[in-house]
Parts: structure tokens; sequence; C-alpha cells
């Protein structure tokens, strides 16, 4: 399990990271905590010729309250939001979410940045930022832009970033923890979600996102307005996979996918109490 | 007191814990070179030509071989297959499965074979594959058209036309007993090296050191005293997939004096996946007939056995099913056929149990399925068929002679142990409230075969050193099972030492003259055996010395290992220490005895487990809630490293009930060729383990000890299955396919209830 042969240098600031993106261009990868990364690189399914190391940029490992939202630092390992006191107490569903991410062993090293950044959709904490209705901050060579969620994951592993940026900060709303479920349906309890369900409410309306049922995260959208319709949790929750075609794989055909979407959706709604 | 039947801790763990073991991959060989295999990526295909210029001059690589460079005769399949299906040393004109070796690479450092390798290029015309093995036993397509057929072995026991005369009921039911990876921690890996003298030392990861010695000299032509062959320093772990010699590592001395270079091969987890050989892999046809109340008369398996692309150990493994066909049941007819056949995917051999598991596996399903027809309580069912106790030994119709059992005590253990009558109330009240958590209750009552088939065989020395030390070598070797403690105790116990003063040795072929290694379940029999008739014959030798000192005929001289004094029976006042002895008898012959036992025969462990499970009536999700086991293998020398076999057994169990399954897609590409994919499971998805002791000792040796090592994947399978199958019987269920993965079971729910 050798990848093959890359160049490397280690980025002092996030200045500097963004410089080397520009030089080298999508022959680079970031590299975060490595966990998505280097097993893909192992197996020379990846073979980027340029890593630039950004695991060592402290600046960037930080919860902080903002006011009406929490800004999270993109190199903040998944352990640091699984225990943080700041989100249990204002965003419990992203901590609950981070506490299920693979094993101790993935959780102290990825980040929130490069999960997000990778894109996987059978990833847990992309579809939790898509349902927290977060925000993404990402910086390039003329600055910084501000991303929706809703507009950052574009298609399978592909995001809105340039070439040429990073993200440096997540923000979620705060929403005090009324009404929130987080869903995970696995083989065994380290794997990836078959299917998962992320969903909270907040502000009178519910927003809910879906682990590995398309090629990016996704909304569940019609259960979100059928209940902004009035409809009961049990008849929203029916419609969890309408519009979606979720691919087969080893571990569920496309069919019990959809199924699954609608029991887990039925179990978030009814404990987050809707 | 003894200190045998102690829970004794480990004498090995403290490095294992500490430092941690040493394997063929940390050895530091200077000047050693790295061996890379270039793979099939095609399941069948020809090999129209292989271009390996550009290999040849990448960084680091001193050769690069294919099958035209290599002048030995390839090896011949075991005597009982075809004789045509031979496998080549590397694929030549025809590859046969996705991960066949092609080509070597041979490089200065190891991550520069893995960048040549990819720079030899093959150039494959495709043939048509075959991967189903039910369509083997007559497809046209074939994997060698010399043969004449897909089919290696065959098994015919019994024909009768009348077999189900006289039977009430006969119920029939194809059954997948699936075909699972062995993944042991430490993949396959060798290391080789010649030195001045003409002698070459090979390291491997093996379970038999001497059958690797044995290999290298018939097939390489070596004399046989110019090979030493180390198993490990250390071995991860090998559960019957590291019995067999594999070609990639056989090659090492030959390759190694071709290149004048010491040689390393350490495989990848990717390589082991689909390299490492694989286990199971039966479908099976399975008819039982009986009458209304409950009584057994005729029972008929008809097995296709997978045996991959070259006919190994597994396609053998259909012998040992018929062995134990119809396991604890006292069943008066009984007929066996079989049919192991090649297809275009990784050879099976041996795995945890190899072919009794799925003798067991059959015989519990097709029991329970039997109960359900007659509408019979499973544990109604299995009394009234159990052997009974005094009908031992027992022999089978298809000849197996069973040494001792108490089957039916077995069965009341568990069955009080686990809580039988609370548990069917509590099925029942959920099925009755309508809770979606439905509970399941599933039985095996089992027997297996251990140190066998035949007689068991071992080498064993004991060697009292001037030093009071006691060296002790041994023909089977240890990959985890905790061979140092179990023997030390044998000779604490004989020869009244200190664990800590016994040194047990083994796996090394220069050091230990013979040696059949560790398989079957049965180095405690076997080796222990060897290995206590040794330190009494080193008493023995004691004795005589002692019996010149005291003035005394050695048949009157009693040795206390208590007290550790030799005296004249009825005078223990006059006392000689067994130092004084020693000091002695090291003046003369010395101190050491060498025994090759040969047993009696195979002994029959048996036992019964109790497995309970929900299931998420929504989603056909499987949790384990308990696992209760009884598992009879005679008189337990240490109840520690039993538990610690028992165990693995059983979540080696339960993962090939819920979870573990070998897949391929139509192409033949394996599917399943890594950790993320395979799903192997971890402690998470168990539960804690509930065992109850019973001891049987048998009569065939002399520590009353039968084999422990597999029972636990033997009993716990067919439980953990019948259990989610229970669970769900109520909505008309009759059977699912293991793994039951919650998709299947869902289907299973569905397909019945609508």
């Amino acid at each position: 399990m050798i990848p093959a042969s890359f160049d490397y240098k280690r980025a002092e600031s996030v200045d500097e990271a963004i410089a080397l993106l520009g030089e080298h261009g999508d022959e680079a990868k970031l590299l975060a905590g490595g966990h998505s990364l280097l097993p893909l690189m192992k197996l020379r399914l990846a073979t980027p010729s340029f890593l630039i190391d950004v695991g060592r940029l402290k600046d960037l490992s930080y919860i902080r309250d903002a006011g009406d939202h929490i800004a999270i630092g993109a190199l903040t390992r998944h352990r640091d939001v699984e225990i943080s006191d700041l989100l249990a107490a204002e965003v419990p569903l992203l901590a609950r979410a981070a506490s299920t991410v693979g094993d101790p062993q993935v959780r102290h090293r990825g980040t929130l940045g490069g999960t997000l950044a990778h894109a996987d959709p059978a990833s847990d904490l992309p579809a939790v930022i898509l349902a927290l209705g977060g925000t993404l901050v990402a910086q390039g060579p003329g600055g910084s832009r501000e991303i929706a969620a809703t507009d950052f994951f574009q298609g399978f592993l592909e995001t809105a970033l340039a070439e040429d940026e990073m993200i440096t900060e997540v923000r979620v709303p705060k929403f005090g923890g009324k009404g929130w479920s987080f869903q995970k349906f696995t083989r065994r309890s380290q794997d990836w979600a078959i299917v998962g369900v992320a969903a909270v409410v907040a502000n009178g309306s519910t927003g809910i996102a879906l682990v590995n049922m398309a090629s990016t995260p996704v909304r569940a959208s019609g259960v979100e307005s059928a209940l902004a319709g009035g409809a009961s949790a049990t008849d929203a929750a029916a419609q969890a996979a309408d519009g979606l075609e979720p691919g087969a794989d080893l571990n569920a055909s496309t069919e019990y996918r959809q199924h699954l979407a609608r029991v887990l959706v039925r179990r978030a709604l009814e404990e987050a109490g809707v | 007191m003894s200190i045998l039947g102690n829970r004794v801790l480990r004498k090995e763990d403290p490095k294992f814990l500490t430092v941690g073991g040493s394997y063929v991959d940390d050895l530091k060989l200077e000047g050693a070179a790295h061996v890379t295999y270039v793979r099939s990526t095609m399941a069948h295909a020809r090999i129209l030509s292989i271009d390996v210029d550009e290999a040849r001059s990448a960084p680091g690589v001193l050769a690069v071989l294919t099958a035209a460079d290599i002048d030995l005769a390839p090896i011949a399949p075991n005597g009982m297959m075809n004789s045509a299906m031979v496998q080549q040393w590397l694929a030549s004109d025809i590859t046969r499965f996705v991960g066949e070796a092609v080509a070597i690479v041979i490089t200065e450092e190891r991550y520069q074979g893995t960048d040549a390798a990819e720079l030899v290029f093959v150039d494959y015309e495709p043939l048509p594959v075959l991967i189903d093995q039910e369509a083997a036993v007559g497809s046209e397509v074939q994997l060698f058209p010399e043969a004449g057929t897909n089919v290696s072995m065959k098994i015919d026991f019994g024909e009768d036309p009348d077999f189900f005369a006289g039977c009430d009921v006969v119920v029939r039911q194809r059954i997948v007993n699936q075909r699972v990876a062995p993944c042991p921690l430490e993949v396959r890996a060798a290391a080789c090296r010649w030195s001045d003298d003409g002698r070459v030392t090979q390291w491997a990861s093996t379970q038999g050191a001497h059958s690797v010695k044995g290999d290298i000299a018939k097939y390489l032509g070596i004399e046989p005293e110019d090979i030493r062959v180390i198993a490990g320093p250390d071995v991860g772990g090998g559960f019957g997939a590291k019995i067999g010699v594999y070609t990639e590592e056989l090659l090492l001395p030959w390759l190694s004096k071709r290149v004048g270079r010491p040689l390393k091969w350490v495989e990848t987890r990717s390589e082991s996946m689909v390299n490492l050989g694989h286990g199971r892999g039966q479908v099976q046809h399975a008819e039982i007939g009986g009458t209304r109340d409950g009584r057994v008369l005729a029972y008929r398996l008809d097995v296709v056995q997978d045996g991959g692309a070259y006919p190994k150990m597994g396609s053998i493994l259909p012998f040992m099913t018929r062995t134990m066909l119809g396991g604890v049941y006292d069943i008066p007819k009984m007929e066996f056929h079989s049919r192991s056949v090649v297809t275009n995917t990784t050879p099976t051999v041996a795995y945890r149990g190899a072919g009794r598991p799925e003798a067991t596996a059959a015989i519990e399903r097709a029991m329970d399925l039997y109960a359900a027809e007659i509408g019979m309580d499973p544990v109604e069912v299995r009394r009234k068929n159990l052997i009974a106790k005094d009908a031992f030994p027992f022999t089978t119709p298809v000849g197996t002679t069973y040494d001792i059992g108490d089957y039916d005590r077995a069965l009341d253990l568990v069955l009080e142990a686990a809580g039988y009558t609370d548990l069917r109330a509590e099925q029942q009240r959920r099925r009755e409230s309508g809770d979606r958590r439905l509970l399941g209750i599933g039985l095996s009552v089992y027997v297996e075969i251990t140190a066998g088939p035949g007689s068991p065989r071992e080498f064993g020395a004991v060697e009292v050193k001037p030093d009071g030390k006691v060296i002790v070598r041994t023909g089977s070797s240890s990959h985890g099972q905790g061979h140092a403690t179990a023997f030390s105790m044998l000779v604490a116990d004989r020869l009244g030492v200190e664990l800590d003063d016994v040194e047990v040795i083994h796996g090394d072929t220069d050091i230990v003259p013979r040696g059949q290694g560790t398989m079957g379940s049965r180095s405690l029999q076997a080796g222990g055996t060897a290995i206590v008739r040794a330190a009494d014959q080193v008493v023995n030798m004691a004795k005589s010395v002692a019996a010149d000192l005291l003035e005394a005929s050695a048949e009157d001289i009693v040795f206390d290992p208590a007290d550790r004094q030799f005296h004249v029976a009825g005078t223990p006042a006059v006392a000689k220490t067994w130092d004084e002895v020693a000091t002695v008898a090291h003046q003369g012959e010395g101190l050491a005895a060498e025994i090759d036992y040969k047993g009696a025969g195979a002994t029959f462990p048996f036992g019964a487990h109790l497995v309970v499970v929900e299931v998420d009536r929504d989603t056909g999700k499987v949790e384990v809630k308990r696992i209760v086991a009884v598992d009879d293998a005679g008189r337990i020398l240490n109840p520690l490293l039993a538990d610690g076999q028992v165990h693995g057994g059983l979540a080696q169990g339960v993962a090939q009930a819920l979870l573990e399954e070998v897949l391929y897609d139509e192409d033949g590409n394996p599917v399943t060729s890594n950790l993320a994919d395979y799903a192997f499971i971890s402690a998470a998805e168990l539960p804690s383990f509930e065992r109850t002791q019973m001891e049987t000792p048998t009569p065939l040796n002399d520590l009353g000890a039968k084999g422990i090592g597999e029972s636990g994947t033997i009993g716990s399978t067919p439980a953990v299955h019948n259990a989610v199958i229970d669970a769900v019987a109520h909505l008309g269920v009759r059977h699912i396919d293991m793994p039951c993965t919650a998709e299947k079971v869902w289907r299973a729910i569905g397909d019945a209830t609508t």
C-alpha cells in the first residue's frame, strides 16, 4: 500500500497554502487530516503530484461563539467538535454527528474543513452542515467569500471551491438544541452510513438532509415542504426518497436505500419532536 | 496442587502487550532486496504478451521475470484432484482469477517494486468468465479444457431410490454457506537468505514450518539438510489459510539464488484479500425426512464446493463435511454427494473449522426447518434425535466413530443458562404487542472433529539443562494460540519447575527435527501429549539416577513434583533433591527425551450454543443480544486459553452469519478486496459472551483433552442464523441465506408478508 511518488510542502500560513495551490493547479491537493486522501493515494486511486500540508495551521482550529452563529475553524478535528461544550449547548446535532464519524483514530485526525472539501456524499458532516443551513468561508488569492452550504456541493466529490481556494471557516446558526436528530444506518458501528439523516427544527421550520442518497448530500425538500404545508411527520417522511435515485452498491440496493430514507426520516422527525 | 486446569496468565503477553511481536516484515536482513508480484487484472483471459521493458529500466529494478524465465516443474494438484488442473508458478498462457501472479519484480526498495509493477504491461484476450459454482458443474465454459470438466473432485456416498421411505414429511432447502476471507492480522510474508555454506534459511508466516521445508525440498530440488525454515519469528494468525505453502513464498529461494541477494516478500492487505485462500464456499441442498412426531429417519446433503481457480485444500473439504454429516443426531440413513468445481475466483483453502462448520450449518438449519414443518419446538426435535450418552463410542452411518459425548447435558446446560422458557415467553409477548423489535432465539447443538482425520502425530522433546532450566521443543507451533503457556504448564506439573524456568521452542526446523504444525485444533492433544510423555521419560531417567544414589531399585523410587525430591517408597525422610540428582545425571547421560507421539485417533468435541437476536421489523437489521455457549473439549488445561479460543471463534462465527461475504462482479472482479468493503466484524457488533463449563475427558489421550480452536466458529454460525430466522418465522419467513444482512432480512419479511 504505497502511494505513487509526490512532492510535499508544509504550508506555514493560509496565504502560503493558497499561493502553492495557484502555483501547482489541479496537480496539487491540500492535506489536512489525511483520512480520506491518504487511503485513496495508497490504493493509487488518487495520484496528486503535490501535497500541500495544511495540518499544522493551528490558527484554523477553533470553535467560537460569534453571536447568532458558531464559527468553527476549518482545521478543527472531529474530536474537538464532538466534545465542544459550546456546540453541545448551541448546535448539539453537529457534536453528536461528529461523535459517530469513523473511529477514535479517524476523529482525532479528520477535520471539518477536510470532510466538507472532500464532499463525499457518504460522509456524515456535509449533510449535517447542509441541514443546519451552514455557511462556508473560502479564501483565495483575491480574499475571502462566503458560500452557502446549499450552493457548495455540486456533484460527486465536486464543490464550489475554485482550484486556488481553501475553506478557512464553517459557520453554523445556533438553534439551541430544541429539536434535532441524527440517524445513521450502518453495517458495522464504524462504517460509513448506508443512509443517514440529519434533522433540525429551528425558527419553526425543519431542515432535513440525507447522507448517501445522491451524488451529493441533499436536502429532503419533499419532506420539508410537506411539513411546511402541515403534513404529519409520518406522511411527510413517506416522501423522503421522492425524486432520489441513490446508487446501488455492496451495502444496499437503490430500493432499500429509498426505504431506509423513509424509515430513518420518520424516526428522525419523531425524535426531533416534529 | 497441580497447576493444570488453572487460569494461568499467558507467558507470551508481556511481550505482545509492550514491545509487540516480531514478524517477518520486521526482520532486518542485511542486503535484502524486495519481491513484488504483478497480478492479473482479468478473471479469465489468454495472455497474449507481457511487456517488461519499461519495468526493467525503472529505478532500483534488479530483475523482472515472467513464466518464461522459470524452469521449475509446476506443482501438481493433490492426488484426490483432477490432475489436469495445474497451477503454473506464474500464469503463462491463461490467467484464471483476478490477482493471479503474472510477473515478478525484484527491486532494491519495496516502494520501487510497487512503482515498477505498474510498468509491466500485459496484453489480455478476455475469455468467458465463470463465477457461479453451481453453473460450473455442467458449464461449457471450462477453466481447463484439457480436463474436460470443471469438477475437480467428487464424492458419492449412498444412492437409495427409496431413501425417504417411511417418512411422513420430507423438507428440502437450498442453503448457501458463503465464501469468506480469513483475514489474519498479519498478511502473508516470507524472507530468504542463502549462506556461504550453501544452506538456505526461509522465514515464513506459516502454521507449519516443516511442511514449508518439505515443499521447498520437493519443488525446488534442494536437499532437506540444506534448508532451514523458521515460522515467524512470530506469526500473526492463520485460521487455516496459512497451512499450505503458496507459490509466491515457495519461489523465494530460487529467486534469491538467481539474483544473488537475500529477499523479502510481504504482500499488501489488498493483495491478501484476493490471494490468501478463502474459506467455506459451499452451496448445499439439504433434504431431511422423518415422522410427524419428530423422529428424523433420513438425511441427504448434496454439495457444490467452490474450489476457486485452482483446486487446493478447499476442494477437498467436502470430505470433512461428509465425515461430520449428521452431527449430533442418531439418524438411521444418511447420504452425501459433492462436486468440487473450479471457478474464476481465488482458490479456497481451510478456514477455521474447514468443512465441519459447513456440515453443522446444514444439519442445524435442516433440523429447524423440519421442526417448523411439523410444528414442534426446535429443542424438542433435537432432544428426540440426539445420540444417547451411553451409545459411545458411536459410529455414524457415514462411518465416523465419535469417541465420547453427552449431548443431552450440553443442551440442558445451555437452555438453563439462557433461560429458554422465559425467552420464549418474552418473544411471544413482543409478537402479541406488535413490538417492532422482534426477538429471535436460535439453537445449535454440534459435534466436530479435532486432530483428525486419522491419527494425530507430533514430535515433542524435553531437556533439563545443568542450570535447572527446561527446554521444550515441539513440532506444533504458535500463531497466537498460547503454546508457550500451555506446554510450560504441562512440564511444570510433571517436573515441579516454575513456569518461567521452561522455555518452549517451536517453528525452527534446525532445532525441532520433525513436526506437523498447528491446524485442526490438534496442538494440545497431539503436541501436548508428546511433551508430557517426554517429561515422564525425563522423570524416569532421573529416578534411575536417584535409585543409584539411594541404593534402591528404580521402580521403588517416588518423585514428588511438589517438593522436587526423590525417595524410596515408604521412607520419605531419606530423600535426594532434584538438583542433587540432576547434577549426577549431567555427569552421565543427562536428562533429555524425545517422543514421536502417535495418537489413537481423532477426538470429537461437542457443545450447544443459544443465541438471542433482535431484528428491527422496519429495517431488517439484526442485533445480537446474547450468545450462550457450552463447549465441551474434554479436560481443559487452562480455562483462560480456552476462553480466548472460544471468544475468537464465536466472533468469527457471528461474522459469517451476519456480515462477511466475499463477492465478485459478473466479470470476476473482486468487490470486497479491502477491509472497508469486506465486513470484518468488530467488538462493537458483539455482546459479552456467556460460557458455561462442561468437561467430558476423552479416553483417547493422556490429557483427556480435545481441541477447542474451532468449536466456537462451528457452533455459533448456525445458532445466529437460526435465531434470525426464528425472529421473523411468525411472519412466514422460512429461510434466509447467510450473511443475514439487513436488506436480505427486510426483503424476506417483505416477500413473506405481501
